[in-house]
């Protein structure tokens, strides 16, 4: 039983730690602030997430004790992390930024043609 | 320019109660555990702060008509008065008394008069952050 306990929780954590570095080298790597931003959303919260899971499952099977607060943060994660980040692309939009020169569809040019000409950014 | 706020205004009406829920549990659970009136109220201050981001700062005085100045005044009267039950029963300032109930719902429970001290924190605590952030805020 300890074993197949500290095999999920090894299992969690090293996916975790695993996305979060893959973060890591997305941030650095990648050309424009709407890719970085896709890639430090995504895969940080799932990394995050994994680790706390892995946490929850060490204190529940290994410890015996169950904390609720661990999966509310999971929870919190999920939801907050993916808006923070389209909050965050959105406002770098709508203030001019502009993104990476190869890119090939931009629907939301459109959608703020007239409205960012009157802002004169 | 009108923007669209659809996501962030959905968001922070739910994740408000899961936040204000966390900062109930974290003040019940200061006896035993790490937490209590300050972090408490810190944190239910930063979920109103949240709803002012995503709202407005009218609306949420529409939503909460509370004025802040009054809620200072009510911990700080909460606390000086756990402080000084003591005095009537005769014994030093301060003096806290606890004791074990059995309440209909929660079994076997000990109550203590530093919950109420407590409170007093936590109430200051709400009241003087909003009262920050709304004057500051409310610059025109």
């Amino acid at each position: 039983m300890t074993i197949l306990a500290n095999t999920l929780v090894i299992f969690f954590i090293s996916v975790g730690l695993l996305f979060i570095v893959v973060t890591v080298i997305g941030l650095v790597r990648l050309p424009d602030l709407y890719s970085r931003s896709h890639a430090a959303s995504k895969s940080s919260t799932l990394g995050v997430m994994c680790i706390l899971l892995g946490v929850f499952f060490h204190f529940w099977l290994n410890e015996n004790h169950f904390n609720p607060g661990i999966l509310l943060g999971v929870v919190f994660l999920f939801i907050t992390g993916p808006v923070g980040a389209h909050i965050m692309s959105r406002s770098s939009y709508i203030a001019g930024v502009k993104p990476w020169s190869g890119t090939v569809r931009d629907d939301l040019k459109e959608e703020f043609k007239g409205k960012l000409k009157n802002k004169k950014i | 320019m009108k923007v669209n706020n659809v996501i962030l205004q959905f968001t922070a009406k739910i994740v408000f109660f899961i936040i204000f829920f966390f900062a109930v549990h974290i003040f019940f659970a200061g006896h035993y555990t790490p937490g209590g009136g300050f972090v408490g109220g810190l944190v239910t201050a930063s979920a109103i702060v949240l709803l002012v981001i995503a709202f407005d700062l009218n609306t949420v005085h529409k939503l909460l008509p509370i004025n802040y100045i009054y809620v200072v005044a009510i911990g700080l009267i909460l606390a000086l008065g756990t402080a000084a039950i003591s005095m009537f029963v005769e014994q030093p300032f301060f003096t806290h008394f606890f004791d074990y109930f059995y309440l209909p719902l929660f079994g076997k429970t000990s109550l203590h008069t530093a919950a109420l001290f407590d409170l007093g924190v936590y109430l200051v605590v709400v009241g003087v952050t909003m009262t920050i952030i709304q004057t500051i805020g409310d610059d025109e």
